[in-house]
């Protein structure tokens, strides 16, 4: 009944007065083009939008800024000991902040320890000091600065020698593939702790040796995800199209393979980072890394374990920063990945 | 009247096997001959399997033959070296429209350095601006609007992404295109949109066609020669109307019996005859033509019936 009224109710409008705007509107629509970037500069554009990854990407930025510049940061040299004035806790000048204002837990009671270790008024250290009296801001400084070389060189082992082996072994196939792939597992085989422990016998033990050892073995799970992936590749219809175009090997490997790659290889790269930075830190840990008066952020750990109940501002600095470091390329890896894919763009 | 005709494409005795010696060796084109003649459209069919997309790759050379000949206007192209220049000037005057349009753009190319692929390779045009003038003008002729040109293939729909390879591979202005069923990844109705687009771009520019697919009507549509694969061999070759009023091979029979009519009074009665899969060849069959322009694989005494 209301319905059979509603319909009578409907006026009747003359046809002129309707309008077709469902056509513009489509043309409009289909007018819509993005701007005119390269890919690259889409890639860029797309990482710039993503604010978490541009919060880890200047946390990264300022971390590795801090230790490029060590010699010149850094307030006091991180080597040099003042035995008088060990383990002292992080004190900021004479403000009075708790947590850094030089006092300390003795006994039950807080004593201002600086006081009692017969510093001058004007002595502070910003994180305190170690059992050797050196300052920690310092050594945390030029710690990171060390670890972080080493992750560095993980990743361009990784990206020169693992992403290229890959790409190559996966594209030829065949016999190539098979006699690359044994190299492959005979480095593999091989334990990288005695690769250093070799090392060795050749090398001091320090930075040269870690780095060696990780060169010779660190690539060999970036080689064989890009070969397992590049076979996956290299038999989609438009890599083919690239080859009946006339495209060179070498040119479909950048512009075709890399590309799709990419997420792959950024992913790696985060576990490497990290798995080089406890490598080095592993190896500081059973005394075979970085030798003794230099610092990395693995000796500054395992420094500050041994005393972690009763001074735990000696772990507590150093275990942030590293947390920091990989919390901040994880999370900037990540927002690389979509970066890097155009279809995660809204 | 045929033979009149210039070829362009001559197959002779191809052979295409692959894990040579190896237990599981696949004789995926087992010695078959064709001619193509220019500004014709060859069809191609075949049950999956029976070797037509790997004929279709042997003659761009995306595999290397194991034997036989290509001749490409006149040239043998089976055995030039893979990375040499008349491999690319053979690239330039070939080229293939892909299967499915989801594989076969690259996902992190705009579709501007998609079609300008072959361009850049072959040194085409000079400087930004030619370039997308003729990106422009190619996405025109494949009636794609040209502002699209800096989207993302995964922007647009099968068929626009289908008329995207077809403007990659006209956009070296090749002589021969090979379509390797280029529309059995879409819908219907996308389906005739895409054929039509390739006939109206041959009658243009004069394209000679070879048309992989397993979609009979769609073949005898658009073919004007139509040949029948079937276990790596040619089994029937003649005019697409006379394949489809007087198959003479029991396997072409058994295909075209297949089809089914959208008339229910006919497809109540229609008949599907059997094909006897046990013993397809034997050894002293050959492909012969047993009737003026109509080729059929057989034996001496039936070519000899049909004279």
């Amino acid at each position: 009944m209301g319905v059979k009224n509603n319909m009578e109710q409907i006026p009747n409008v003359p046809k002129e007065k309707f309008k077709l705007i469902h056509d513009e509107n489509n043309n409009e629509q289909e007018k819509i083009g993005t701007p005119s970037l390269t890919y690259l500069q889409d890639v860029r554009r797309r990482l710039f939008s993503n604010k978490v990854a541009v919060v880890c990407l200047t946390l990264l930025s300022i971390i590795v800024l801090i230790s490029l510049f060590a010699p010149l940061v850094a307030p006091h040299n991180p080597n040099a000991q003042q035995v008088t004035l060990s383990n002292l806790p992080p004190k900021l000048g004479n403000l009075n902040i708790p947590g850094f204002n030089g006092y300390q837990n003795m006994g039950g009671k807080m004593v201002d320890a600086y006081k009692q270790a017969g510093a001058s008024k004007d002595t502070f250290y910003l994180l305190g000091t170690d059992y050797l009296g050196r300052d920690l801001l310092s050594r945390i400084i030029y710690g990171t600065r060390l670890s972080l070389i080493v992750a560095i060189l993980a990743t361009l082992v990784d990206l020169i020698i693992g992403v290229p082996y890959g790409i190559v072994s996966g594209w030829k196939g065949g016999r190539t593939d098979t006699i690359m792939q044994r190299i492959v597992e005979i480095v593999s085989s091989v334990p990288n702790l005695i690769v250093v422990i070799l090392m060795m016998i050749i090398l001091k033990p320090g930075l040269g040796s870690i780095v060696i050892a990780i060169a010779i073995t660190g690539w060999v799970t970036m080689a064989r995800l890009i070969r397992a992936q590049t076979f996956q590749l290299k038999e989609q219809e438009y890599i083919l199209a690239a080859r009946t175009l006339g495209e060179s090997s070498t040119k479909i490997a950048t512009k075709h393979l890399i590309p799709n790659l990419s997420s792959t290889i950024i992913i790696q790269t985060m576990f490497t980072i990290p798995n080089a930075i406890f490598f080095e830190a592993f190896l500081s840990f059973i005394g075979i890394g970085i030798p003794a008066p230099n610092a990395s952020l693995g000796t500054l750990l395992s420094d500050g374990q041994k005393a972690f109940r009763f001074l735990p501002y000696q772990m507590w600095a150093p275990a942030i920063i590293l947390s920091i470091i990989m919390i901040a390329t994880n999370l900037l890896g990540d927002g690389l990945r979509d970066a890097f894919d155009p279809q995660s763009d809204d | 009247m045929a033979d009149e005709r210039e070829k362009i494409v001559q197959v002779r005795n191809l052979k295409q096997y692959f894990n040579i010696g190896k237990p599981n060796e696949v004789k995926a084109v087992d010695d078959i001959s064709f001619d193509i003649y220019k500004g014709e459209t060859f069809g191609l069919v075949g049950e999956s399997g029976s070797g037509k997309s790997t004929t279709g790759r042997s003659i761009i050379r995306l595999y290397d033959p194991t034997d036989g000949q290509i001749l490409f206007n006149g040239q043998d192209i089976s055995k030039i070296k893979s990375h040499g220049p008349q491999m690319k000037e053979f690239r330039r005057e070939m080229q293939m429209i892909f299967q499915d349009p989801y594989a076969s753009l690259n996902p992190r190319m705009k579709v501007k350095d998609i079609i300008a692929e072959g361009l850049d390779v072959h040194g085409l045009v000079k400087g930004e601006e030619e370039r997308e003038k003729r990106v422009r003008e190619l996405l025109d002729m494949v009636h794609l609007n040209p502002e699209h040109m800096t989207r993302y293939p995964y922007e647009f729909s099968g068929g626009q992404r289908q008329r995207i390879g077809i403007a990659r591979a006209l956009a070296v202005e090749p002589q021969f295109v090979i379509a390797d069923e280029p529309i059995s990844a879409l819908d219907v109705s996308i389906q005739a949109q895409v054929v039509n687009l390739m006939q109206d771009i041959q009658k243009e520019q004069g394209l000679t066609y070879m048309f992989i697919a397993h979609d009979l009507s769609m073949v005898k549509y658009i073919s004007d020669r139509i040949a029948v694969m079937y276990h790596g061999k040619i089994v029937e070759l003649a005019d697409s109307d006379e394949i489809y009023n007087h198959p003479l091979h029991a396997y072409t029979q058994s295909l075209l019996s297949a089809i089914p009519v959208p008339d229910p009074e006919i497809e109540k009665t229609r008949e599907r005859i059997d094909f006897d899969h046990s013993q397809p060849f034997s050894d002293d069959q050959s492909l012969q033509e047993v009737l003026p322009g109509h080729f059929l694989y057989c034996n001496a005494e039936t070519a000899a019936s049909f004279k």
